[in-house]
């Protein structure tokens, strides 16, 4: 086969699973669907007001509740004690 | 009929460097016949085939090839008046290395688009006449000074062209290889080719494949035979 | 049969394309090393990039069921328990419809090293002396309903309560690290007097009135510090930005890259490659053509780095759940909810990812093959 025409034939082939790719998100798009509107009725039955995603420190479990003490409280340079303190900026 | 009016090629115009290649050549390659350009080296034979087949423009004066000017043609044109008129094949042969004796073949002809199964046969028969064929899907660099010469010439003639220029063709052959090579001059040239040789090797100028002789010595020409 | 005839500039292009995979086929070890180090950054900028937009979306779209306007109290510049009687003063602002003290609060659970955070809910439909667990706490106590769930109060004794429930998996992005238990307890385990709540969180039906809302609360308690909804969502969106975090890093370390790769390609081309487009001129292709070959050698390489790259991260984050980037974003934490997010499609992300490497890459293959290209196609014989 004709080098030029391989090439193309493997471009198709990554551009075919990128389709499949995209089916596959709309497909987990709406089974997650019905378990997103849970969390959302959780969030406002219990007044949540942060997702569960950074538990290593109090300032980055609540990042829209912290205030400009929390980083300091455990440490003065406390900033960067906790790994996630480098993704979630004090407020 | 390729005719070169008063040309003048200088490099480096203008600098210390400068450099009179061809200093007001006038001259009528004919059709169909076998030309020799004879000369030391320095004497502007290169710089005259480089002018003849289109591959670079003079400095001053007019180039006509068959009954269009191309001295002031686009880059563009002059590439497409190049490649369907004329077959070079070089000193150094520049074969593509890594690449395929039949690859090389090819390659003149990728930038007309053509049909591919066509071409590929076309190259395959060039080097099988050459008697190279068996070595068509050798790379380039394993194949021998005498083989890479027959592959360049089947390189020369792959769209097939009006005109073959050949520039000091026999430099590195042995005297029996240089002999065969006219031969395949004279085939050539009763195919109804034109043909353009640059050469001092009198293996060459001396042969009577060829039609006309034409001296050059700093940039000129001095003596024209028959 | 006759075979589809493809037009002249298509099948110059599928011949120029044949020399240029020969061409990077001389040198297979080195182009195929140099594509996969590509395809790894790319890998590594996508996979950040489609991890954060996907918890993004899922973060705004959960927080909806937020509360509108949150009141907390603060001293010198802390938060601070709020008294019981803000609760009625707060509910008679105008807007305001319903005002309800809320309690939470983290609780250090030595057993595990994990920190969990305790809430009462509005109605705990628990008996007091139960609690209801997130999947992230029963994992790390390994507690099941009906174990018993021990642990340390503010006043040094140790308490014992029942598991009644775990919350489900499902939920475990918001939920993971819940306590809920009932007020009672929850006054007992951290020695919170019954008139002193966390903060207190309003409903406000009518959502253009929060701003409003918020300013009145400060002028009526400049003690107090309201959190609007809006502000809750600007959080979220600020933290998994592409723009920042984690994603500039990565961001930075990839455009690094590139230029290193792309420097290398731009300080010249070396003696065999300017060999090489000497003898295609010389043989009768024009400056065009030879830039061609250099475009798509560029973009054979980048192209197909990039897609490829697109695809493995697109199954490390939405099919593998992520694996590497796991460590990075767990940090110290050992509760950790599993990420089976909901994959955003976003057409400019994919354009933003594909201008970064394929065009740079592409270019700087091109731009030395400049003056090469250009030459006048005697300079070969002269050589």
């Amino acid at each position: 086969m004709r080098q030029s025409d391989r090439f193309l034939l493997f471009l198709l082939g990554v551009l075919a699973l990128l389709g499949a790719a995209r089916l596959h998100a709309l497909q987990r798009g709406r089974e997650r669907s019905e378990e997103v509107g849970a969390m959302t009725s959780m969030a406002r039955r219990l007044g949540l007001t942060d997702l569960c995603v950074f538990t290593d420190a109090r300032y980055t479990r609540h990042p829209s509740q912290a205030d400009r003490f929390a980083p300091f409280q455990d440490h003065p340079t406390s900033l960067e004690h906790f790994p996630s303190g480098s993704l979630v900026p004090p407020p | 009929m390729i005719r070169l009016e008063d040309v003048r090629k200088v490099f480096h115009q203008g600098r210390p460097d400068e450099l009179v290649a061809v200093d007001g050549v006038s001259l009528d390659i004919s059709d169909k016949q076998v030309t020799v350009l004879r000369g030391p080296s320095g004497s502007g034979k290169t710089s005259v085939l480089a002018l003849v087949g289109c591959m670079a423009r003079p400095t001053s004066g007019r180039i006509h090839v068959g009954d269009r000017e191309v001295t002031s043609l686009p880059e563009h044109f002059l590439t497409e008046v190049r490649r369907r008129t004329f077959g070079f094949v070089f000193q150094e042969f520049h074969l593509v290395r890594g690449l395929t004796a039949l690859e090389n073949v090819m390659l003149p002809a990728y930038p007309l688009g053509g049909s591919r199964k066509q071409l590929l046969s076309r190259a395959q028969a060039l080097l099988e006449r050459f008697g190279v064929g068996g070595r068509a899907r050798e790379r380039a660099d394993w194949l021998s000074g005498g083989e890479s010469q027959r592959v360049a010439i089947a390189r020369a003639l792959v769209n097939d062209p009006m005109v073959v220029v050949a520039d000091e063709p026999t430099a590195h052959l042995d005297s029996k290889l240089s002999a065969s090579f006219m031969g395949v001059v004279d085939a050539l040239r009763s195919e109804g080719r034109t043909v353009l040789i640059a050469s001092h090797d009198p293996i060459v100028h001396e042969s009577e494949v060829v039609d006309r002789v034409v001296t050059l010595r700093d940039g000129r020409i001095v003596d024209e035979a028959l | 049969m006759r075979r589809l005839r493809t037009p002249p500039w298509l099948e110059r292009q599928r011949y120029l394309l044949d020399f240029t995979l020969s061409s990077l086929g001389r040198r297979r070890g080195r182009n195929l090393a140099l594509l996969a180090l590509y395809a790894l950054v790319v890998f590594m900028l996508a996979s950040v990039l489609m991890f954060t937009q996907a918890l993004r979306g899922e973060a705004l779209r959960i927080l909806e069921g937020a509360p509108d306007v949150v009141v907390q109290r603060m001293v010198a510049g802390r938060h601070d328990l709020i008294p019981g009687d803000r609760v009625e003063q707060l509910s008679r602002v105008r807007g305001v419809q319903e005002a309800r003290g809320r309690l939470w609060g983290y609780y250090y659970d030595t057993y595990t090293q994990a920190n969990f955070t305790f809430l009462v809910p509005d109605r705990f439909w628990g008996k007091p002396g139960e609690v209801v667990i997130g999947e992230g706490v029963a994992r790390a106590r390994f507690a099941q309903p009906g174990d018993p769930f021990p642990m340390q109060a503010a006043d040094g004794s140790v308490e014992i309560l029942e598991v009644r429930e775990t919350i489900a998996a499902s939920s475990a992005l918001v939920s993971s690290d819940l306590v809920l238990l009932s007020e009672a307890d929850f006054r007992h385990l951290f020695s919170v007097p019954r008139d002193l709540y966390t903060d207190i969180a309003l409903t406000v039906p009518n959502g253009k009135e929060v701003p409003m809302v918020a300013a009145k609360i400060r002028g009526q308690m400049p003690d107090t510090r309201p959190i609007t909804h809006a502000e809750i969502a600007r959080t979220y969106e600020a933290i998994l930005d592409w723009r920042s975090g984690l994603a500039v890093l990565v961001l930075a370390s990839a455009v690094l890259s590139f230029g290193i790769v792309a420097w290398d390609k731009a300080s010249g081309l070396s003696a065999d490659e300017r060999r090489e487009i000497g003898i295609l001129k010389a043989i009768g292709w024009d400056t065009t053509e030879v830039l061609a070959v250099k475009a798509w050698e560029g973009a054979v390489i980048s192209l197909s780095a990039f897609l490829v790259g697109l695809l493995l991260a697109y199954a490390h984050v939405f099919v593998a759940r992520a694996p590497l980037l796991a460590p990075v974003l767990k940090g110290w934490s050992v509760l950790y909810p599993d990420f089976r997010l909901t994959p955003t499609g976003s057409p400019f992300l994919v354009a933003t990812l594909f201008l970064l490497t394929v065009v740079p890459y592409t270019v700087a293959t091109v731009v030395p093959a400049w003056r090469a290209a250009t030459a006048d196609p005697d300079a070969v014989m002269r050589s």
